[in-house]
């Protein structure tokens, strides 16, 4: 026995993407050793279309923990390497097994080898039969091919040959990165930092954005957004946050349209920033948490107007989801408790109780006729306090 | 963060360690500092480190030194004296408590009605104060708790505490009275026998000492049992090493006091006319002459009182919103609630300490009211 543990990574869809593969792979592997520290990892090679990744056997719990975030990975198995000989690959099989009986009832199990190295000499149902046989016939097991309770993994490759009976399922989507960046609009509440988790799943790597607008806004609103960029850190390393003042625009939009069209008006200059922004840091796209008709001013013609402000795509991942859909991935992430603390987001400042529901392109140009959006939104994207948030 | 330059006015929630304290700890940190209970030398010095803080913290309070017991904060002393109180009980009896307390005092108060006592709160008037009559009237044979507060933290009401106990000891002698002199302790005059109570409760970090210290004094003949064991430390009622730092603090904040009472009281009126300066129909919450000299609470009205404490904050002003209220929660104070103060009324709570100086104290009124035009 060994104290290091290879874990067999698996990469669903990244594997069909042609001849992007290589660089998918490239993102993946470099993702999967900034995600892990570097001292606990001892290897990680590519071999036979997956990933093995040698740590010691100490930090196996806290590896599998870390793996469980990476997007890229379809699943992996922390498995036991072997010697390349029947007797070896059974006795650990044993040894495993013994172990998983003494956790849960077994009742069924199977063996699924995959043989790659064709210089073994058995074939790998010649192997299923024989290890299959043996552990069935030691521990009083059922064999069963479709309905079992166990699944003892061999592999036999060039990369060496390991036993497992574990299968993690990972967080599936592309590697971070390999879509290009982001520009995320984050406001501290429970959708923003959702839906920026959900773009870093097809491979996007974020920058943030947060209108920040003091004193209506406080010092804890802001720490509050520091604290949930850092839940999206785990699946990209550090991420940068920019901070817009926004108090004067925002009171300037306030006193030049209808109270109802205030919120429109909002986010139609948060979208003017945010596009400046991006576009200085080469980012394709806008992403925001907007839903559709969570809130009374969230309608197909609100969105269209905010948009229309955006001189970049406006991409929405939660534009169909209901909230306790938005709440349980939260969870997940492990943004939803801090989201939920009581600090004020700067939407929620100098809004009507009946904001508009349908604010016509005609009304939104004539509020914003007396505008100079240039010099205001140049200044306001100029001046933002860029904090590079998860930086270790 | 760097403080120069900070106007502080929020000593009701906290106060700054006064240097000389700090000096001394840090002192007392850098020498070998034994475990009180230890036969050596070095426990010995511990312990009469301990033996002289508990000795003028006995002072303030006026008893014996063996009937000051040390906590981890006054949060634990309520606590504890609420609790211990309850367990001595053979029967489920009564507990009134102001309906203005801390919530130390509260909760832990609500915990008994779990356990089979009947927990009523005593309303106030538009200033705080308990209506003698009413407390009167609600006190039963089986009443065995009062808790009132000396001085409220939110509002900086002055309880008649001295008048009402003598009337609950003149209905009910076998009732035990608690008082929160968290406020008070080192300011006005906490002597037992002159507040007529049987429990007192104080916190070293209200006072210039670091928090993690508070005590609770136990008048003669009044005892509590233990929530907890683990060791005879403080006589067994609250065991676990003692915190020989923070009792050191504690000792000599409770020498040092709050300041004096004129210099505060003055502060506070430059404060609250600085608000008036810039919001005419602003006022206080409590009447002066039923006020602690050191808490004004005033109102806001057209503003948001968060709003009012961000705007400050980010000029180096620190005051509090005077609740837990958030304009979404709508977590309204309970002590406005029972004085009557309406909803929509928005306050901010200006408190100074010791170090508050007079320069500082005109720099804050100077700010307070070019913000608060700022704001308007």
């Amino acid at each position: 026995m060994t104290n290091e543990t290879v874990f067999v990574l698996r990469h669903g869809e990244t594997f069909i993407k042609g001849q992007n593969r290589r660089q998918f792979e490239d993102r993946l592997r470099d993702n999967i050793a900034k995600t892990l520290a570097s001292r606990s990892v001892k290897g990680l090679f590519r071999a036979q279309g997956r990933f093995y990744l040698r740590v010691e056997q100490a930090a196996e719990d806290w590896v599998e923990k870390r793996l469980t975030r990476v997007f890229g990975l379809s699943s992996f198995s922390p498995a036991q390497p072997v010697e390349r000989e029947i007797e070896s690959i059974l006795k650990v099989a044993t040894q495993m097994v013994e172990k998983e009986l003494e956790a849960r009832p077994i009742g069924t199990f199977r063996v699924t080898t995959k043989r790659s190295d064709k210089s073994f000499p058995m074939t790998s149902p010649e192997l299923n039969r024989e290890i299959g046989g043996a552990l069935a016939e030691r521990f009083e097991l059922g064999v069963d091919l479709q309905n079992h309770d166990l699944d003892v993994g061999i592999e036999i490759s060039e990369a060496g040959s390991f036993v497992f009976v574990k299968r993690v399922p990972g967080a599936g989507g592309l590697p971070v990165g390999v879509s290009g960046r982001v520009m995320l609009l984050l406001s501290g509440g429970i959708d923003s930092p959702v839906a920026g988790h959900l773009l870093q799943k097809r491979g996007c790597s974020l920058f943030a954005v947060y209108f920040h607008a003091p004193p209506h806004t406080s010092e804890r609103a802001k720490d509050k957004v520091i604290q949930l960029s850092e839940t999206l850190c785990a699946a990209q390393g550090p991420i940068n946050l920019h901070v817009v003042r926004f108090t004067e625009l925002q009171k300037m939009l306030r006193d030049q349209g209808p109270p109802e069209l205030a919120v429109v008006l909002y986010r139609r200059a948060m979208m003017r920033i945010a596009s400046r922004l991006a576009a200085a840091r080469r980012c394709k796209a806008l992403i925001t948490g907007e839903n559709l008709g969570q809130v009374a001013s969230q309608t197909l013609e609100n969105l269209s107007r905010i948009e229309e402000a955006a001189s970049l795509p406006v991409l929405r991942p939660l534009i169909a989801f209901d909230k306790l859909e938005i709440i349980e991935l939260a969870q997940r992430l492990g943004s939803y408790d801090i989201s939920i603390l009581p600090h004020e987001d700067t939407c929620s400042l100098f809004v009507p109780k009946h904001p508009a529901t349908k604010a016509s392109l005609e009304q939104v140009t004539r509020a914003e006729e007396r505008i100079d959006f240039d010099e205001l939104v140049e200044q306001a994207a100029d001046e933002a306090e860029v904090i590079r948030v998860g930086e270790q | 963060m760097d403080n120069k330059g900070l106007v502080y006015l929020d000593n009701a929630a906290t106060t700054q360690v006064d240097p000389r304290i700090a000096d001394a700890l840090s002192k007392l940190m850098q020498t070998h500092l034994g475990n009180p209970s230890s036969r050596h030398a070095l426990g010995l010095h511990a312990e009469r480190a301990v033996r002289n803080a508990r000795a003028a913290v006995a002072e303030r309070f006026a008893v014996d030194k063996s009937r000051v017991f040390f906590t981890s904060g006054a949060t634990e002393a309520s606590a504890l004296a609420i609790l211990g109180t309850a367990a001595k009980q053979r029967a489920p009896g009564h507990v009134l408590v102001s309906s203005t307390e801390h919530p130390s005092v509260l909760d832990s108060a609500a915990l008994l009605s779990k356990a089979g006592h009947e927990v009523e709160r005593i309303p106030v008037d538009q200033d705080g104060v308990i209506d003698a009559k009413r407390l009167e009237s609600m006190l039963r044979p089986e009443t065995f708790l009062v808790a009132m507060m000396h001085v409220n933290n939110e509002v900086g009401t002055v309880q008649p505490v001295g008048r009402l106990a003598l009337l609950v000891k003149r209905k009910n002698r076998r009732c035990r009275v608690l008082v929160d002199a968290v406020q008070s302790f080192g300011l006005l005059a906490t002597k037992m026998d002159g507040l007529s109570a049987d429990i007192l409760v104080a916190s070293g970090h209200k006072l210039h000492a670091p928090s993690g210290i508070g005590c609770l004094a136990l008048k003669r003949g009044v005892s509590l049992a233990p929530i907890w064991g683990g060791g005879d430390q403080e006589q067994g009622l609250r065991p676990g090493t003692e915190n020989v730092l923070g009792i050191v603090a504690l000792g000599m904040a409770a020498t040092l006091g709050r300041g004096d009472r004129q210099r505060l009281a003055d502060g506070c009126r430059v404060l609250q006319e600085a608000v008036r300066a810039a919001l005419r129909d602003s006022e206080p919450v409590v009447a002066s002459e039923r006020r602690a000299p050191h808490i004004v609470t005033v109102t806001v009205p057209g503003l948001r009182a968060e709003v009012v404490v961000n705007a400050l904050s980010e000029r180096g002003v620190c005051v509090s919103s005077g609740s837990a209220c958030h304009s979404r929660r709508s977590l309204r104070s309970h002590v406005l609630t029972a004085l009557g103060v309406a909803d929509d009324v928005e306050v901010i709570r200006l408190s100074l300490g010791r170090l508050s100086s007079d320069d500082e104290i005109s720099r804050g009124a100077e700010l307070i009211e070019s913000t608060l035009k700022g704001l308007r």
